[in-house]
Parts: structure tokens; C-alpha cells; sequence
């Protein structure tokens, strides 16, 4: 069980990352890796926020949604819960936890209908997986997000210094520099099956 | 029939039942609102620079009404308006606030310099500054690469002949350029008062500084022996006027040998 449940984690992780392999999550990834706090601190919340949707959605999945065959409502009804969820995370830390209001505050909104946060909750279900499976996957999820945007934004900061030719400044390069950095995560591919087999 | 209704309905109450559940949640879990920061805060121009050392107009116009500060004038954008505004809300008298400007100390303009190495990297100061101490001869001097221009978010510093200048009337002393400066040439005077200022930072010998820029401070203290009102210092090499005492003689500025001293402002401004 333990095995399985690494291997989720770390498959989440490195071979299908949420940005650099399923390529979902991009406008942040694109948005708020300029700075490397900035990236922390979103991914931080980003983190968070997978790991509570996916313990609200799957009960609310398995229990009205799967017992009166709807599950082609899956979709609308799991925006609707996560962007109230979200709200109410926040109303939540403004009130009792104001230092973490204050870090991840500005992010929270961004997530609310984030695609990477949403993609993770319906791929738990797709993948049939469990309740704890789900939640591990939905960790995983996450920090892959923290990883992706970390090693991101370290390369957007090197781009501010380096000498770039004008038709490629600003979000041309950017791109290109996400596809190398997307690319560089292929070489995890197969990693997973042959640690665990 | 039902395969439409059931959908609607349980779609239909879930939207609902969360609905009721934030609107509760956000009265419950309502923070009151400090209705005096927020009339500080309206008060304050809303640029976010920093200038007051607090993070941004919210965190100033929070210090200001939980009593962590007594210092109204502490807005450079906001000058005198958000001065008076923040000392009405809070009942106080206004700080004096002096209107004061950003001005680049340097006139190592490609006359007055020469270039010794050709630089052809990036295109910034702070990356030039790593290398050999730049281009130009004096490695105390703007490098001209303009990382000022790009973060002054007035548009207010333009480059003219290989210097960094700002203009008085754009400039809304944020310190967003002394901050950025690599060589910490920018420093900020009062618009109203000050009227001669030493434009050189250079700490190297007489000999050295007048080799590398025919305008820098040689130190030869002609211009502390000629002021009349003792405003004039030399410290490491380089003069100093102290703006508090300068009354504007400017016998400083005609005594100086090389031209470092010059007027920080026309007296025409505002």
C-alpha cells in the first residue's frame, strides 16, 4: 500500500507534473514565476488548495453525485464547490490566521477556478482512485507545481539579466524557456515504473 | 422526466446551500474594519512605492491608525495634500513636509569621462558594474545604462549624454531610483531650499578623481574656506553641502576649480 502510494506521490511529482507534463496550471506558471517568493508562496497555496478540494469533492462525488448517476456533472459541480470552497478559505484565514491571509491572500483568488486544481480532482476520478490515494495524488500535484515553478522562476531570473534579441523579449522567450524546461522533464519518463516494479 | 429534474435540482441546491453557507460565513466571520485606516488610506495616492518604509499605502495608513507611527509626512508621492489629509483624520497637526526631489550626483558625461574598456554586454548598470567597474574611467560615476529610467515608475529620469537626470516636475521622490542605483548616486533635496549641491561622489585623490572626469570633486577645499556659513564639508576625498545650512550664496559653486558644485534647483520651480 505504502509502495503504491509513493509511487503515486512521486509519479504526480516528476513524470506527470502538473505543468511540464500535462501542461495544465499555465497561466500562473507563466504569471507568478517572475519573482522566486512570489512562486513559493503561490505554490504554496496551490498546494493547500488541492489537497482541501480533493477532500471536499470526492465524498461529494461518491455520494450524490455517483448514487444518482451524474457523473457527467462532475465538471460544473466541482468548479462550483472549489470556488466556494476557496471563498471560504479565505474569508476563514482572514479572520483567524491574518499572517497566513497575508502570504497566500493575494494567491487564493487566482486559484479558485485554477485548471490545475480542478484537472487534479477530476483525474482522481478518472483514475478511480481512493480516498487517501486521491488526497496523495493531490499532494503531489502540488508540490510538482512547487518544483515546476520553483526551478521556473529561477531560469526567469537568470533571463532578466541575459542579453536577449528584441523579437524574442518578454513572453516569446518565456515560452521557449518553458518548453526547454518541459522538455528537461521528460528524462523522468520511466523513472517511476522501473523504481517500483 | 427525472433525468432532467434530478440534475437541476441537485445542481440547483448545492449552489444554493453554498451561497447561504459563504454569505453566513463571511458575516460571521466578518473582520471589522478599521474605519480609520481606511479614511487614511483615501488620503494616500495609492502608488504603493514604499517611500514611507512601511509595505505600501495600506501598511503606512494601518501604522498610522494602530499608533505604530506619529509621522504624517512620511508620503513622498503624496507631498503636502496627503500630509494635511492623514493630520485631519487623525485630529494632529501636519508634519512639515519638505517637497523634495530626486537629482542624480554626477556629471560624468561622455566629455567629461572617457571610456576604458568597450563595452558591448548587457545593457544594464548593475551588470556593467561587475565588470572592471563599468566603462567609463570613474568607477564612482552613473553608469549610464539607465536601471533608474526602466524603475521609475513616473517616467520622470531620461539619460542625456551617458547620465541619468531627473525632472524636478515628474518626480515624485518615491526612491525607487536610489534604491536601484548601483553606484548610490541618488540622493533626494528639498525642492524649496537647497541650493547648491555637490554633483560628484567620487572618493578617490584629487589626482585620480581629475584624470577620470574633468567636472569631478578634487577635494581642494576651496569651497569650504569660502563659505560663508559653514555648509560645506569634505569627507572622503569628496565635498559635501549640507542643505540645511546652504543659503544659496553660491560663492561655492563660483570658487569651484573643476565644476562639481552646481545648483540642485532652479529657484523658478513651483
Amino acid at each position: 500500500m505504502t509502495k503504491e502510494l509513493l509511487a503515486v506521490l512521486l509519479t504526480a511529482i516528476l513524470t506527470q507534473n502538473f505543468v511540464l507534463a500535462k501542461f495544465l496550471g499555465i497561466c500562473p506558471f507563466l504569471g507568478v514565476s517572475k519573482k522566486l517568493n512570489t512562486a513559493v508562496g503561490m505554490s504554496l497555496a496551490v498546494i493547500f488548495v488541492m489537497v482541501l478540494a480533493t477532500a471536499v469533492t470526492y465524498p461529494i462525488n461518491q455520494l450524490i453525485l455517483v448514487k444518482n448517476d451524474l457523473e457527467y456533472l462532475q465538471t460544473i459541480v466541482f468548479i462550483l464547490v472549489i470556488a466556494a470552497l476557496v471563498q471560504l478559505v479565505e474569508i476563514f484565514l482572514k479572520r483567524y490566521v491574518k499572517p497566513l491571509y497575508n502570504s497566500l491572500g493575494i494567491y487564493l483568488p487566482l486559484i479558485t477556478t485554477n485548471c490545475a486544481v480542478l484537472g487534479v480532482v477530476l483525474l482522481n476520478v478518472d483514475n478511480g482512485y481512493n480516498f487517501v490515494t486521491s488526497l496523495v495524488n493531490s499532494f503531489g500535484g502540488g508540490v510538482g507545481f512547487l518544483v515546476a515553478m520553483v526551478m521556473f522562476a529561477g531560469v526567469r531570473e537568470r533571463l532578466e539579466s541575459a542579453d536577449i534579441p528584441k523579437a524574442l523579449q518578454g513572453l516569446p522567450i518565456t515560452l521557449i524557456a518553458a518548453a526547454l524546461t518541459s522538455v528537461s522533464f521528460l528524462g523522468f519518463s520511466g523513472l517511476i515504473d522501473n523504481i517500483f516494479r | 422526466m427525472n433525468t432532467i429534474l434530478i440534475p437541476v435540482v441537485i445542481v440547483a441546491a448545492m449552489g444554493l446551500v453554498l451561497g447561504l453557507g459563504l454569505a453566513v460565513a463571511s458575516k460571521v466571520f466578518a473582520v471589522p474594519v478599521d474605519e480609520k485606516a481606511e479614511k487614511i488610506r483615501a488620503c494616500l495616492p495609492g502608488a504603493n512605492c514604499g517611500a514611507c518604509g512601511f509595505s505600501g499605502c495600506d501598511g503606512y495608513a494601518a501604522a498610522l491608525s494602530e499608533g505604530k507611527t506619529d509621522q504624517t509626512n512620511l508620503c513622498g508621492p503624496g507631498g503636502k495634500d496627503a500630509a494635511n489629509g492623514i493630520a485631519k483624520v487623525l485630529g494632529v497637526e501636519a508634519g512639515d513636509v519638505k517637497q523634495m526631489v530626486a537629482v542624480v550626483l554626477c556629471q560624468g558625461n561622455y566629455s567629461n569621462v572617457g571610456l576604458k574598456l568597450d563595452y558591448s554586454g548587457v545593457k544594464s548598470c548593475k551588470m556593467a558594474a561587475q565588470l572592471f567597474g563599468g566603462p567609463k574611467q570613474c568607477t564612482y560615476g552613473c553608469l549610464g545604462f539607465g536601471d533608474c529610467v526602466e524603475h521609475c515608475p513616473y517616467g520622470a529620469i531620461f539619460l542625456c549624454d551617458g547620465v541619468a537626470r531627473v525632472n524636478p516636475e515628474l518626480c515624485q521622490s518615491c526612491k525607487m531610483c536610489m534604491n536601484i542605483c548601483p553606484r548610490g548616486l541618488i540622493e533626494l533635496y528639498p525642492v524649496e531650499e537647497a541650493h547648491a549641491g555637490v554633483f560628484c561622489k567620487n572618493r578617490d585623490k584629487g589626482a585620480v578623481t581629475r584624470k577620470a572626469c574633468k567636472q569631478g570633486c578634487i577635494a581642494c577645499t576651496k569651497c569650504v574656506r569660502v563659505c560663508e556659513a559653514g555648509a560645506v564639508t569634505i569627507e572622503n576625498n569628496v565635498a559635501h553641502v549640507d542643505t540645511k545650512k546652504c543659503t544659496g550664496c553660491g560663492k561655492c559653486m563660483e570658487g569651484c576649480p573643476t565644476g562639481a558644485i552646481n545648483t540642485i534647483m532652479p529657484k523658478v520651480l513651483k
